[in-house]
């Protein structure tokens, strides 16, 4: 019998792992990746998928059954058995958690890095900002990720004001004012973000990026799109009444066309 | 320290009201105080509720047409802060902490039962002023987590109100945390250790040393907010070299482990019900014990992980993950526990047991986005989303409200001496399991695809997994009827219960019901194994679970 019921227990844990793969794999919940770090992202996010799956059929599994196996039959009395507790057994259920809880620790914390979480923040980027004294904060992907630095040698400096409630970009190159981002597709942006009031949030679901954009606390968010469209930009901290109408779009074009808007708007043409 | 157990026959205590306008009185009766949290806190819950009915009507189409923006806005924090302040926190430590502790540790009373009486009485004040605020200038308007510059730049006079109230809401619970610890630690009766106890006097501990240690921090953090209002300080406000992010560090530190102090009161009302219910032991009771104080401490060094988007520096993301992540450890051994605890019993499928076992599927889901959230590649995309918003109710509404509802099944008899309806219990659990899944699991989409929370309008393409959504809390609106025409109907034409329907060992159920006012008719019994239940089996489901 113990043999039978550890053979049952691992064919259970097989199915049930194969089944998380098949489902993570097969359920997508994301909208499109359109930066560089979005496929990072998405690993990320498949792994967690993977083990949540797993851990909430396995559980939900075992509380139904245990509900209909062990349910007290019409005419039956007395109790369950005496079980107070099982020492090994509670070993093994504290230690697989911890390990699963490491590895994703673990392998979240690559990932941070991969997005370039812990580079070094980068002052260089605007060639303005050596001098001043100001505290500034990153964003996630602060800092280059992977190559992208060695590709596109310096990146394009945008600044961003955010107030109640639109999102401003400025171009130091060619002093342009939009209210819609425009960027080259494959080319580093570095993005300094300041707001005018109160606390706004940048956020481009298909960059899988956010960073908030804080009163008094310059930020700075680096990413490379990756894909050519037009994504919304979306406002995610509470900032007033009209919080949810606060939006803009980000319209990712071809390195020529982007130049072609930047000469276009550009006052130094006028 | 000599701790008496005789009879309080103090003159006050003689002048009490008695019948139904004892629960309008100023009583030290810690079981009609325990009652009263319960009544108030359930009040206070229709009206959150109501107010949760307001947003999903304002969401079922993607613009703001069902009312203006300032309103929502007031309507979204009104709910959270009435959720959070005066439902859970008071229903899941005040009603059932002072119900049962005095029970559980073989005392006659709480500690100090004039505190415990001006703890609850600042609750009803506190929430009628929170909920006029609206009908005076507008209530406040800037969530329940009032970020400043936000909460300094809308109106003053609701944002003032919606502080004052949770200034003395937060005092409320301080004075609960000390009375439950004074309780707990030198109430005991004679002969009873620590490790003898029901496994919720130590989730109540855990709890209250929670409350003790980080609501001060809030009150301090909103002082000072207040001052940025009302004398124009700089604390938090930026244009006069104040900063936004101390305050969100200071914030999270109590309304972080404020998650634990909504739950694990809940998880220990759960390791009352199930073993009861299942006819078997508590499976682990030592290791249980263990994981609710590394909660505590967990609890405790978690908080930044709110602000991971707020431009934290790399390391504090780091340590925060990490810390965040190892919560998952303690919480899944109380889990496997209760599974266990369910393993080989003899499990009554009633309310109380549907409402507890709905309890730990919900929360598993909301625990495993909650190791998601943890790390910061992932929590950064879906922070401040309705992915968030999903996790949080899975927490809090599919965690502890359910805890509640499976709580008020298991102890009414005990209550009124009258027994609920079962078969109106099991349909009140099965709607508002569909509702509640129905309404928050598809929020999780919504997140991931780019919905930001604590919005009016939204893109249309997010229209029907909203309308679905708004379905989902419409069944969880219906789902309130039967359990209130239950309770109303049970009151006056239910069963009698007896003294101890469930055939329990935990010391509240081996006195009358409703309970003498001091609890029991002679000496307090002595309970050495409130989870005494189990015959010796030697078949072979105690094998297999070697």
């Amino acid at each position: 019998m113990p043999k039978l019921s550890a053979i049952l227990t691992l064919t259970t844990s097989l199915i049930l792992g194969i089944a998380g793969v098949w489902i993570a794999y097969n359920v997508d919940m994301l909208p499109v990746s359109a930066s560089m770090n979005a496929p990072v992202y998405d690993e990320l996010y498949r792994v967690l998928f993977i083990i949540g799956v797993i851990l909430f059929i396995g559980m939900t599994a075992l509380v139904i059954y245990s509900l209909i196996q062990f349910r007290r039959r019409p005419g039956e009395t007395g109790d369950g058995i005496d079980l107070e507790g099982n020492i090994s057994l509670e070993i093994f259920w504290t230690a697989v958690p911890a390990i699963v809880v490491l590895f994703v620790g673990l392998y979240s914390y690559d990932i941070y890095d991969r997005m370039g979480g812990m580079q070094p923040l980068m002052h260089d980027h605007s060639g303005q900002m050596d001098n001043q004294a100001e505290r500034v904060w990153g964003g996630i992907g602060s800092g280059p990720i992977e190559s992208s630095s060695k590709k596109n040698s310096s990146s394009l400096p945008i600044e961003l004001t955010a107030m109640q409630f639109a999102f401003i970009f400025h171009y130091p190159k060619g002093d342009i004012i939009s209210g819609e981002l425009h960027v080259p597709v494959g080319k580093e942006i570095s993005l300094k973000m300041e707001s005018k009031d109160v606390i706004h949030a940048f956020w481009v679901p298909q960059f899988r990026l956010k960073q908030d954009v804080i009163p008094g606390q310059p930020t700075i968010l680096n990413f490379t799109p990756t894909k050519t469209g037009n994504f919304p930009i979306v406002c995610a901290e509470l900032c007033g009444p009209y919080h949810g109408g606060m939006r803009s779009n980000v319209i990712v074009d071809e390195q020529e066309d982007f130049e072609t808007w930047l000469t276009e708007n550009s006052k130094e043409s006028i | 320290m000599t701790i008496s157990l005789k009879p309080n026959n103090s003159p006050s205590e003689k002048l009490q009201p008695t019948g139904w306008l004892k629960y309008l009185s100023f009583s030290l009766d810690h079981k009609v105080i325990g009652l009263q949290y319960l009544i108030c806190g359930f009040l206070f819950y229709l009206v959150g509720g109501s107010l949760a009915g307001a947003i999903r009507v304002e969401l079922i189409s993607p613009l703001s047409d069902f009312m203006p923006r300032e309103v929502y806005n007031q309507v979204l924090t009104l709910h959270g802060t009435i959720m959070i302040f005066l439902w859970i926190v008071p229903v899941v430590n005040g009603a059932f902490g002072n119900y049962l502790i005095p029970f559980y540790v073989g005392a006659r009373d709480m500690a100090f039962p004039r505190l415990n009486a001006v703890a609850f009485w600042l609750i009803p004040p506190s929430g009628l002023m929170l909920i006029t605020s609206y009908f005076i200038n507008g209530a406040a308007q800037s969530g329940w987590t009032a970020y400043p510059p936000l909460s300094i730049t809308t109106p003053a006079a609701g944002q003032i109100i919606w502080i004052l109230s949770v200034l003395l809401l937060g005092g409320s619970s301080i004075f609960g945390g000390i009375n439950f610890i004074a309780t707990i630690l030198k109430l005991r009766r004679p002969g009873l250790k620590l490790m003898q106890l029901p496994m919720y006097c130590w989730a109540m501990l855990g709890t209250s040393i929670l409350v003790v240690l980080s609501t001060p921090v809030l009150a301090g953090t909103l002082i000072l907010l207040s001052f940025d209002i009302v004398a124009h300080t700089g604390f938090f406000n930026p244009s006069l070299g104040g900063n936004v992010i101390v305050y969100q560090h200071l914030f999270w530190f109590y309304s972080h482990p404020a998650v634990y102090i909504m739950v694990l009161p809940a998880f220990g009302l759960v390791s009352e019900i199930l073993p009861i219910h299942s006819r078997k032991p508590l499976f682990g009771y030592t290791t249980m014990v263990f994981s609710i104080m590394g909660i505590v401490v967990l609890g405790l060094v978690v908080w930044a992980h709110h602000m991971f988007t707020s431009g934290t520096p790399p390391w504090m993301r780091l340590f925060f993950t990490i810390a965040t992540a190892f919560i998952a450890v303690p919480t899944g051994i109380k889990f496997f526990n209760w599974v266990a605890t369910l393993w080989g019993g003899k499990i009554s499928l009633n309310a109380a047991m549907l409402f507890s076992c709905g309890f730990i599927i919900n929360f598993v889901l909301g625990g495993i986005t909650g190791v998601a959230l943890a790390q910061v590649p992932f929590d950064v995309h879906v922070h401040d989303t309705y992915f968030v918003v999903a996790h949080f109710h899975y927490i809090v509404y599919g965690g502890s409200v359910f805890v509640i509802f499976s709580s008020i099944y298991h102890w009414f008899p005990k209550f009124t001496g009258k027994m609920l309806n079962e078969n109106l219990g099991r349909f009140h659990f099965i709607i508002t399991f569909i509702g509640f899944n129905l309404c928050f699991a598809p929020q999780h989409w919504l997140g991931l695809n780019g919905m930001p929370r604590r919005v009016a309008e939204y893109d249309p393409q997010f229209q029907l997994i909203n309308q679905i959504s708004s379905v989902g809390a419409l069944l969880m609106a219906i789902s309130t009827l039967p359990f209130l025409w239950n309770i109303f109907q049970s009151i006056l034409y239910g069963d009698d219960a007896g003294n101890n329907p469930w055939d329990a060992l935990t010391p509240e159920w081996l006195t009358s019901s409703p309970p003498p006012v001091e609890n029991w008719e002679g000496e307090a019994p002595l309970v050495l194994e409130p989870y005494g239940y189990g015959e010796k089996d030697s078949n072979n489901t105690q094998e297999e679970m070697k």
